[in-house]
């Protein structure tokens, strides 16, 4: 059921910072630097908070200073507007690991986070009238 | 891009974008068919969370020989439906065994609301599910999974038989129907929608 992470070829090539000892299951903090954390904001992104790139992000020069799986994750944020779950879905990373890396995101201006609504300051009936008409519509 | 839309604007105040995002959970004992009902209604796809074992308090992970073990992997079901541009419901479910339950600490806040499966032959297991709703006030409709076998029970003896309170829907589905798994949201936006309205007219007088 769960996938263990063995043998998925997942881990960073060559990766220095693996400790043998800590086993599989902690391998994938460790394309962050085994932050667990996000940064300095230390904001802690709801898994529906959606992702939305920076209008005047940094250039290409800053950008090829990323790691791997931050750019992974910015060209995902590029191609649509998603929320931190599926982000993690597609780019098949751990929530955990993905909430780092999007920290690190939010700091150099890569990208928006916006902070979900929550229902109860849902503007009016109609949205919940429009979810229901929608699924309805399915 | 799908941000163009100014109507919701001034909900939630700081939220520069102005597409919603709803979350809905889904829970229920183990096996009980949750990911079938995800699954049915919209395109699953698992998704990783690391949790700390401690965390999980004193959750019996049988770690047998890896005691060291300080993260585990739990895969949780997460499904997207698109209802329009800019308006998605994201539906969440765990793993039904208990040590999970930390899992929805984070997961409930927020939520519009959550379906709760239920199985006639062993009503207790969404005990759990049930009382955790009911303590944090989050609308949920108890979906019965009519698996072949089971005796028919009406929506009444089970509504009954787990003490709902009054008005929380009892809903008899088949998860892996699409049009039953819908019908079992549309009944919980539905009623989170009157709770909602309800609460507001109780807050202003
Ligand atoms: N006959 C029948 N079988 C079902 C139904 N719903 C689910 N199943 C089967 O029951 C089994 C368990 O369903 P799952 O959807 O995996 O249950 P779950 O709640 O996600 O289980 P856990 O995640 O392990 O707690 C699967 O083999 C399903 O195919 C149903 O309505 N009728
Ligand atoms: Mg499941």
């Amino acid at each position: 059921m769960n996938e263990d992470g063995t043998g998925d070829g997942r881990a960073v090539p060559g990766s220095q910072w693996y400790d043998a000892d800590a086993g599989p299951l902690v391998r994938p903090y460790a394309m962050t630097g085994g932050r667990t954390k996000p940064g300095p904001s230390n904001v802690r992104f709801d898994l529906i908070a959606l992702v939305v790139v920076e209008d005047d992000p940094p250039g290409p020069a800053e950008e090829s200073l990323l790691g791997p799986e931050h750019r992974a994750l910015l060209t995902l944020c590029r191609a649509e507007t998603q929320s931190v779950a599926e982000l993690a879905a597609d780019a098949d990373l751990p929530v955990g690991v993905v909430r780092v890396l999007l920290g690190d995101l939010l700091e150099a201006g890569f990208v928006k986070v916006s902070r979900p609504v929550p229902p109860a300051q849902l503007p009016d009936e109609r949205i919940l009238r429009e979810v229901i008409d929608g699924l309805r519509a399915l | 891009m799908a941000y163009e839309r100014s109507e919701n604007t001034g909900a939630g105040g700081g939220v520069d974008a102005t597409a919603l995002a709803l979350k809905i959970l889904v829970a229920g004992g183990f096996g009980v068919g949750k990911t079938t009902l995800v699954g049915a209604v919209s395109e699953i796809r698992p998704l990783r969370t690391e949790e700390r074992l401690s965390r999980a308090g004193e959750a019996v992970d049988d770690t047998g020989g890896v005691a060291q073990k300080t993260t585990t992997t739990v895969a949780m079901d997460f499904g997207r439906i698109t209802i329009r541009s800019g308006l998605s419901l994201y539906l969440f479910g765990t793993p039904g065994q208990d040590r999970f339950w930390f899992l929805w600490d984070e997961l409930s806040q927020g939520a519009l609301g959550a379906v709760v499966l239920a199985d006639t032959r062993r009503l207790e297991d969404c005990f759990p599910a049930v009382d955790y709703f009911e303590h944090r006030k989050i609308p949920f409709v108890v979906a019965v999974n009519c698996f072949a076998g089971a005796r028919n029970y009406g929506a009444h003896e089970v509504s009954r038989a787990l003490d709902l309170d009054r008005g929380t829907p009892v809903v008899l589905c088949d998860a892996r129907d699409r049009d039953s798994g819908k019908e079992v949201l549309i009944r919980l936006v539905e009623y989170a929608g009157r709770m909602h309205t309800a609460r507001l007219l109780d807050s202003v007088g």
